[in-house]
């Protein structure tokens, strides 16, 4: 039966189980709104701002792995897209974004509402397409969520312009498909594994460093065999965590900029390097000459240019981190080899003495509210049960230090762009994909400021997040930086001019509540839970001069932190 | 040093601003990139002539097998190869010039493909060096106009990329 082209958009989207779709209107993308109106297969969100469209797509696809799906009208509808685009990009999440374009005969004309989507997304994006013939547009679907969610993971944004999608053709979606020029390695190389193996081995002062990768790799199952089986110490970073239970004694918690002492110190003194689906960002490396001086260093990715790209590696293995972690505990399982007991014995004493430090201690007793206490709180009132999501700032490195996850994509945040706004609309996306769970956004009031708009969405369609800002009247972390290196010239960072959050919250219909003794934060955390149909804001006044340590500044190595 | 990067892809409107698009996002060098269709028309092999450290270089290979219209690529200069590039050169050709100018392009076998009463235009095909040496030689001539097409590379031997 002949479709037309928005009918087929449809199709391509229940042919690939589609549940939701995040979007908002706009002349280019008209017909596949009337599409949308006529079906109620995928279900369409309308957010308040195509930002919140990519980051609600991007927390639906962090916390369950099935790729997130937006739908933007052409020029400005594309161009607000942008930064949730690129957020996803730089955390390789699995997102396919459909942006409506000017009729085919006007490309190029400065048409009203053109932009060159193709152009502004080509350096954000895994991949990307313009339609050009109805024809193609099974095709080009059937491609896009394969290349979006196979090998290192990443956006693809299709560009159709409106003719097209009021063109008719026969629709048949494509049952499998080949790509002469996309083959992901699967496998690690045999050669390369039995390499590692002997290394790992050998290792006196071993440390396993781990990231995103084994979570978007659904690799944690086979970590936590792996780390076990050893029973070596492990540090994940920002992106990583959970993937290995932080309640764990094997855990060093997280490393990096603003990691623990025992797992930067770790790092620092180790004499093999295990990294898997970690790929040595600068926050995590701090310099790079000082990077891990005595280490054999094995680096398992399944991307190739991660490899080497900027530590050079001795053992690369190219390969999905879940199979290799398999083909690693195949070989332990095999060898009579074991790791050398009395060097293991005599490293974790000096990782326990190292930890001893206590790096994350803060001054319980404070009359105004810590935002570590907070996080500890909510931890300790949630059981750990959260989905939490946060924006950026000091309350993300809060939350990352304070609030111990145990399993996989339950911690949602922008770790490489870094994109302020992110939390409350992922928030929305991580809601969706799990109705039952709880989830909690813990954001700034500069933060929660970008996408507040995204609070009407939540009251259409009866989302009950919670909400922890922790409120403390600065742009916290560019003052943290202004006190540390700019000799406390605080500029433009003070957000003294707020709305009332909880007046806020309450118009858009949800529950507001203002928290300012710290013996309310346990009460009102509960009261929160308790509303379990109701978006609750909680805006808790905390201490304006917190600071986030441990801190290792530009320029250190990962021994060299400053701490409390 | 320099590497000259043969690759095959996809003969896609846009696929040329991918590779582009990734020199200049990195940072990489391009001295010279030149593309056209091959014999198989849905494929065009480009070359590009670049030059950095061997880690850079490295990332180059991996970020251009990275990109989904990229089929193949090889890095010419690992191994025995072929370099052409052709030149067109129009010159100033009157009193003794003409017939300076014509010994010149014998003793470097290029060919006049084009003749005025005041100029000659030259056609010299060879490496970059020889090209060089041409326009050195030309030193007392009045040089009007230059052409270079970049840099083409093949590897020696039966070693194919396809
Ligand atoms: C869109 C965007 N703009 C600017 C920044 C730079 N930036 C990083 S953290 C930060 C302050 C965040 O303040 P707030 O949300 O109140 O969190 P806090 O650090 O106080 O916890 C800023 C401005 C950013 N990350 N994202």
């Amino acid at each position: 039966m002949e479709l037309t082209g928005a009918e087929i958009i449809i199709e391509c989207l229940k042919a690939e189980d589609v549940e939701y779709v995040f979007g908002y209107p706009g002349g280019a993308v008209l017909h596949i709104y009337d599409a949308f109106y006529k079906q109620d297969d995928v279900k369409h969100i309308l957010v308040r701002h195509e930002q919140g469209a990519t980051h609600a797509a991007d927390g639906y696809a962090r916390s369950t792995g099935k790729p997130g799906v937006v739908l933007v009208t052409s020029g400005p509808g594309a161009t607000n897209a942008v930064t949730g685009i690129a957020t996803a990009y730089m955390d390789s999440i699995p997102m396919i974004v459909i942006t409506g374009q000017v009729p085919k005969a006007l490309i190029g004309n400065d048409a009203f509402q053109e932009v060159d989507s193709v152009g502004i997304t080509r350096p954000i994006v895994k991949h990307n397409f313009l339609i050009k013939d109805v024809k193609d547009i099974a095709k080009v679907f059937k491609q896009a969520f394969f290349v979006a969610t196979t090998g290192r993971p990443g956006p693809v944004v299709i560009d159709i312009p409106k003719d097209i999608t009021a063109n008719k053709v026969d629709f048949k979606y494509p049952e499998d498909i080949k790509m002469r020029s996309y083959n992901p390695t699967f496998k690690g190389h045999p050669g390369q594994i039995k390499r590692a193996v002997d290394i790992i081995l050998a290792a006196e002062r071993p440390m396993i460093y781990t990231g995103g990768g084994v979570i978007l790799g659904n690799g944690s199952e086979q970590l936590r065999k792996f780390t076990r089986k050893l029973g070596y110490p492990i540090t994940q970073t920002l992106m990583g965590l959970g993937a290995f239970p932080a309640s764990d004694k094997q855990s060093l918690g997280m490393l990096g900029m603003h990691g623990t002492y025992e797992a930067n110190m770790g790092m620092h003194n180790c004499d093999v390097l295990i990294a898997i689906g970690a790929r040595f960002d600068d926050r995590v490396t701090g310099n790079l000459e000082k990077f891990c001086p005595d280490a054999t260093i094995i680096h398992v990715d399944v991307d190739p240019a991660s490899i080497s790209k900027n530590v050079r590696v001795d053992v690369p293995i190219v390969g999905e981190v879940a199979q290799v972690l398999n083909e690693f505990n195949q070989a332990l399982e095999q060898t009579e080899q074991t790791p050398n007991a009395a060097a293991l014995e005599k490293w974790w004493q000096q990782i326990n003495e190292w930890r001893s430090q206590d790096c994350l201690k803060y001054n319980r007793e404070s009359e105004t509210i810590k935002p570590q206490f907070v996080l500890e709180k909510m931890f300790e009132v949630t059981k750990g049960s959260a989905i939490v999501t946060s924006d950026v700032g000091q309350h993300q490195m809060f939350a990352a230090q304070y609030y111990g996850f145990d399993e996989p994509r339950r911690w949602i945040n922008s770790g490489g762009l870094g994109t302020m706004g992110f939390g409350l609309p992922a928030a929305m996306g991580a809601q969706f994909a799990h109705p039952e769970d709880l989830v909690m956004c813990v954001t700034g009031e500069s933060s929660i400021q970008m996408c507040i708009q995204e609070l009407a969405t939540c009251t259409q369609y009866a989302l009950p997040l919670k909400i922890i800002n922790l409120n403390n009247g600065y742009m916290g972390m560019v003052r943290q930086w202004q006190e540390f290196f700019y000799d406390k010239r605080y500029s433009n960072s003070h957000m003294n001019v707020q709305p009332d959050f909880t007046k806020l919250a309450e118009s858009y219909g949800h529950i507001g509540i203002r928290v300012e003794k710290p013996a309310d934060v346990v009460p009102a955390l509960e009261e929160s839970i308790a509303q379990k149909d109701r978006l609750v804001f909680l805006d808790f006044i905390t201490d304006q001069e917190e600071n986030v340590y441990p801190m290792i500044p530009a320029g250190a190595g990962l021994n060299e932190m400053i701490l409390v | 040093m320099r590497h000259i990067i043969s690759i095959l892809l996809e003969n896609e409107s846009g696929a040329l601003s991918r590779v582009a698009g990734l020199f200049s996002a990195r940072a990489y060098n391009i001295e010279s990139l030149t593309v056209a269709p091959t014999d198989d028309s849905t494929l065009s092999r480009m070359t590009i002539v670049t030059s950095g450290t061997d880690d850079i270089i490295e990332q180059i290979n991996k970020q251009l097998n990275k990109l989904i219209d990229v089929v193949k690529l090889h890095d010419l200069t690992e191994d025995a190869h072929i370099e052409r590039e052709l030149m067109l050169i129009k010159v100033q050709a009157v009193g003794e010039a003409r017939d300076e100018v014509k010994r010149l392009v014998e003793i470097f076998r290029g060919h006049i493909i084009d003749v005025t009463d005041t100029t000659y235009t030259i056609e010299i095909t060879g490496n970059g060096e020889k090209l060089d040496a041409f326009v050195e030689a030309l030193s007392t001539i009045t040089i009007l106009e230059v052409v270079r097409s970049g840099l083409l590379g093949i590897s020696r031997g039966d070693r194919v990329l396809g």
